[in-house]
């Protein structure tokens, strides 16, 4: 799960990490009136969206009077905002941070990650702050430093301290850094996050160590013993089939094809997407149904992508094994007269009771069209989305 | 002589008196030598009840020592599993098969930790299980559709597992064992671990290896596999299509940074001699082509 950055800045502030002074806001008038509570003479204001790259996009601007803050709030809310993460489409601007003005002598570079590998949390730094660490670990590779820690007993004080002093940061503010990383570890640890980045670390002109950007994502297997983390969830950033799905318990990726595919299993669900692909067709979409998928579960899949305008034709493929295909096929049956169906359906069943599940399809009556093999339903699916 | 597992297993179910648990340990009863396997339960709040026969001991240390089982599967809830695996950890078990799906990555870290340097081995989580047809079966894969045969298959998926099976029966293949090792991105036994055991199982000819979008473990396991592979191997990589950045069903399945994409995969397994298919339909298929 991502949150936005103000969110991920006063979790971080509760582990005493340092962040710049900001309120957030939704309106011109929550801006301004941010802008006067924080005082100073700049400002910065924030778009806040679940992406990254928000600089480049224009959704980060610096103010120099509070009618300044109203001017650029005014614009920035409700635009939307496109940056090499959001796709072409962007994302729509519903909220602000306002943040003071810092005085910036060094932007430096902070992430932490599972690393799957060596399976544990990877603490990465670089001096090349505020740039894609992407592209950084492309071209310049050894500008990038990691320390691997110890799960048990967390990032030590040398281990900190060492890394500081590799991406440059002065011996007179050592101590505030390591203490700084070790906050960002323990709120880490202790959240479930799966990814934190700070991107830039500044140290200011006092030599304070600042998180100027904040990132987190979660663990979604572990919202449950997070309930106030799981309610800053923002379903305004999530895609609408996407949220109508979680509440099935089914999971579903919206794609750019027109032939929908439902699927049970993930690995299963991935290859039909890639022989519709194989065979000239494109996927509308993944959807994994699960292990126990029932007729209810099978009916909301196809609620979900009958919702996509792009739809051209859908692909059914089950293997059933502790699952039986008479049941899949019942469900399906069942389905299909439930939402009426208005584009062609593919079926392909394998597995147990697979004769018994291909019969109850055919004496339905319904407009199905049975397929024996992944190939074969590949094949007719892509001849159906063209056929509309 | 099959890897991991044989018709001698003897095997205890760490929450085996959960809806899951008690559907799953009466199908893997009643496959094959299954009724000898299966020889005891963990609950805690149940030592001195039984399931269907099968004792219920309060802790693994307890129903190893009554039973001798050396094998135990999991099908405890996510937020207690990792405590699961641990406690099988420090009765020295062998091996430890975790079925359960949903684990935090947060826990799984702190297990495999602790793991370090134990003899335990351990398959999954988030995986159906392991399979040597015709003698044993530990999880929650269809018995049935597999036949005692000498193709080793190894999988992080369960369903594309099932299908793989599937394509090789149609080719009249059985298989030596067929092993899912799960999709989440922290687990035990990788591709590579399982390639090593496959080769040197006398009763395994060939492997078909089955991966997915996240990670770099089908990478590693293709450049051992041209060092060290005595025995052919044929893959499939799901995932070609999917985005970068979504998580696709499985927690591991992840296109992150760039890392862990399908081309990349097939790429390196294709320069380390791995014949790879682009077409999931034809696993089997390709593999019967490269049999003498």
């Amino acid at each position: 799960m991502k949150i936005h950055e103000y969110q991920a800045k006063e979790i971080l502030r509760g582990f005493g990490v340092s962040t710049p002074l900001g309120i957030p806001c939704h309106n011109v008038d929550q801006a301004v009136s941010a802008a006067t509570q924080l005082g100073g003479s700049a400002w910065v204001v924030k778009a806040q969206i679940h992406a990254g790259g928000r600089g480049k996009g224009g959704g980060v601007k610096l103010a120099k009077s509070l009618d300044e803050v109203g001017q650029i709030a005014a614009k920035m809310l409700g635009m939307t905002l496109i940056t090499h993460q959001t796709g072409v489409q962007g994302q729509v601007i519903r909220r602000l941070l306002i943040e003071q003005g810092v005085d910036i002598k060094k932007e430096l570079y902070i992430g932490m990650v599972v690393d799957r590998t060596n399976q544990l949390v990877c603490l990465m730094a670089s001096s090349e702050g505020g740039m894609d660490i992407e592209q950084v670990a492309a071209h310049t590779p050894e500008k990038i430093h990691k320390v691997l820690i110890n799960p048990l007993t967390g990032l030590d004080d040398p281990d900190a301290a060492n890394i500081a002093r590799k991406i440059g940061i002065a011996e007179s503010a050592i101590p505030e850094a390591q203490s700084f990383l070790q906050n960002l570890y323990q709120a880490f640890d202790e959240t479930d996050a799966s990814l934190i980045e700070i991107n830039p670390l500044i140290i200011d002109g006092d030599n304070h160590v600042l998180a100027l950007d904040a990132k987190m994502n979660f663990d979604d297997n572990a919202l449950f013993r997070h309930p106030e983390i799981a309610s800053l969830r923002d379903l305004d950033e999530e895609d609408p089939s996407e949220i109508e799905a979680s509440k099935y318990d089914l999971s579903y990726i919206s794609l750019d094809g027109n032939i929908g595919c439902l699927v049970n299993g993930a690995g299963l669900a991935m290859a039909t997407m890639d022989i519709i692909k194989l065979y000239g067709g494109s996927p509308a979409n993944f959807l994994d149904v699960g292990g126990g998928a029932t007729a209810e579960k099978v009916a909301e899949a196809f609620k979900l992508m009958l919702h996509n305008p792009n739809l051209q034709a859908i692909l059914i493929n089950i293997f059933g094994g502790i699952m039986k295909c008479d049941v899949i096929a019942e469900g399906v049956v069942a389905a299909v007269r439930e939402v009426r169906l208005s584009v062609p359906l593919v079926v392909r069943l394998e597995g147990t009771n697979v004769d018994l599940g291909k019969r109850i399809l055919s004496e339905s009556g319904l407009p199905i069209i049975s397929a024996s093999t992944m190939s074969d339903a590949a094949e007719k699916a892509v001849t159906a989305a063209r056929g509309v | 002589m099959s890897i991991l597992i044989d018709k001698n297993t003897r095997v205890m179910t760490q929450g085996m008196t959960g809806k899951t648990g008690q559907f799953h340990t009466r199908m893997c009863r009643d496959y094959a030598n299954g009724k000898n396997c299966f020889v005891a339960g963990v609950n805690p709040k149940k030592p001195g009840e039984d399931f269907e026969g099968i004792p219920i001991y309060a802790t693994v240390a307890e129903a190893k020592k009554a039973s001798g089982a050396t094998v135990s599967v999991i099908y405890v809830p996510p937020p207690f599993a990792a405590a699961a695996i641990d406690e099988a950890v420090e009765a020295k078990m062998d091996l430890i098969i975790c079925i359960t799906e949903g684990i935090p990555v947060r826990d799984m870290l702190r297990t495999r930790y602790k793991m370090q340097g134990r003899k335990t081995l351990l398959i999954g989580p988030n995986c159906p299980g392991i399979i040597t047809p015709d003698e044993i079966k530990i999880g929650i894969m269809p018995g049935h559709i597999h036949k005692k045969g000498r193709i080793g298959v190894v999988s992080r998926s369960g369903t594309l597992t099932y299908e793989a099976v599937s394509q090789l029966m149609e080719q009249g293949l059985g298989q030596s064992t067929c092993i899912g090792i799960g999709g989440d991105p922290i687990n035990g036994l990788k591709h590579l671990d399982v390639m090593q055991l496959f080769n040197n199982d006398d009763e395994t000819d060939a492997v078909v290896m089955v991966g997915e979008i996240g990670g770099s473990d089908e990478e590693g396991c293709a450049r051992w596999v041209k060092d060290h592979m005595q025995k052919p191997v044929v893959g499939f990589i799901a995932g070609v299509t999917a985005p970068a950045g979504k998580r696709m069903g499985h927690a591991g399945a992840i296109i992150s940074g760039g890392k862990g994409t399908a081309a990349e995969k097939i790429a390196v397994m294709e320069e380390c001699g791995i014949r790879v298919t682009r077409n999931p339909a034809e696993m089997g298929k390709l593999l019967r082509s490269i049999l003498p």
